[in-house]
């Protein structure tokens, strides 16, 4: 394969990639109002997120470690510490399990 | 660059910080494809800086490899990044209207899984530095990441690797729990979608689908539904917003 093509992958890749994601932007210029739109778009993004954590979490390493992550994430979440500090107490978890 | 805006931009940064771990463990992994591809550190950076999606790039690196068609590369990419036609559908009610061409441009650019899902947690309308301040690290960090990967040819220590790998779910985690606690409504959703997920990981036949397609399929039909019987109370959301900006 030549240098060349590469280039053209690679711009081909980003360039579609980056239209997917900036069209939406660009198209919808109105406030939407209708209230089960709202609804829909107030579920997607934690839906999403939700179901791409569960039960993938799982197969990091075994389901019990990955549950009991889940478990002590959700719990250190719910009382409220941030972002950074649950995601390194969740590495510590299984970088932990892992020296059992 | 007012104070405001630099204060938002370091916070960007710092919630970013998180991001950028993930990324680099997950991209790194990736490097190891992009090598068999024929990418070289270099290259791999700044395919990886111009792209930053990790279904989209690995499915790309397999097709380079086979040495595909342009349109084959297009159509791939499309598919597998399909969500973000929502995620920045949704992302155009978290902007002012008055929002130029430009900057909606770069907030869309920005939208990976990661840094759109702290970018809607983001509270009131969307200052968009927040956005950038998160994506200038990570996606540093993701395109590191696939340069080393490219460059080391094999992976970290595996139990490295999957400490770091579980960063990501603990952000995912820290972001749906703050939002869930204050929304019964979510909560109730968000676990009806995790049982529905568990269950379409394991029923023959649905398992076999791959998983960027069964998070978009379940994402729609459980968002839908739950707007449709638990719509929510977006009203006080909304007086929310406007409250904050005015």
């Amino acid at each position: 394969m030549t240098e060349k093509n590469i280039f053209i992958y690679i711009a081909v890749t980003a360039l579609t990639t980056n239209l997917v994601r900036v069209l939406p932007l660009l198209v919808l210029k109105k406030r939407i109002t209708n209230r089960f739109v709202r609804s829909f778009f107030h579920y997607i993004p934690y839906i999403t997120l939700s179901v791409m954590t569960f039960p993938a979490i799982m197969e990091t390493t075994s389901p019990a470690v990955g549950l009991a992550t889940l478990a002590i994430g959700v719990a250190c979440a719910w009382k409220g510490m941030g972002m950074l500090a649950v995601s390194l107490i969740c590495c510590v978890c299984v970088f932990l399990s892992q020296l059992l | 660059m007012t104070d405001q805006d630099r204060k938002v931009l370091l916070k960007g940064f710092r919630d970013g910080i998180p991001i950028a771990m993930c990324y680099f463990a997950v991209s790194f992994s990736m490097g190891i494809v992009a090598r068999k591809a024929g990418l070289v550190p270099a290259t791999g950076f700044l395919s990886s800086l111009l792209t930053r999606a990790s279904a989209g790039e690995f499915g790309a690196y397999t097709l380079f490899a086979d040495k595909a068609s342009y349109l084959a590369v297009v159509i791939m990419c499309v598919v597998v990044n399909l969500r973000y036609l929502l995620m920045s559908a949704t992302i155009t009610q978290k902007l002012p209207l008055e929002t130029g061409v430009f900057t909606k441009i770069l907030v869309g650019c920005c939208m990976t899984d990661e840094v759109y899902g702290i970018t809607i947690a983001y509270p009131g309308y969307l200052n968009p530095k927040y956005t950038y301040g998160a994506m200038t690290v990570a996606g540093i960090m993701w395109a590191a990441g696939t340069a080393s990967g490219i460059a080391a040819g094999n992976s970290l220590p595996d139990n490295v690797v999957s400490a770091l790998g579980v960063a990501l779910y603990g952000m995912f985690i820290s972001i749906v729990v703050q939002a869930a606690r204050k929304h019964w409504k979510l909560t109730v959703a968000v676990i009806v979608a995790c049982l529905l997920s568990w269950a379409c990981s394991v029923c023959p036949g649905i398992r076999d689908i791959d998983s960027g397609t069964r998070t978009m399929v379940l994402t729609v039909a459980v968002s839908l539904t739950f707007a449709w019987i638990l719509p929510a109370s977006v009203e006080t959301d909304d007086s929310k917003v406007t409250g904050e900006h005015d």
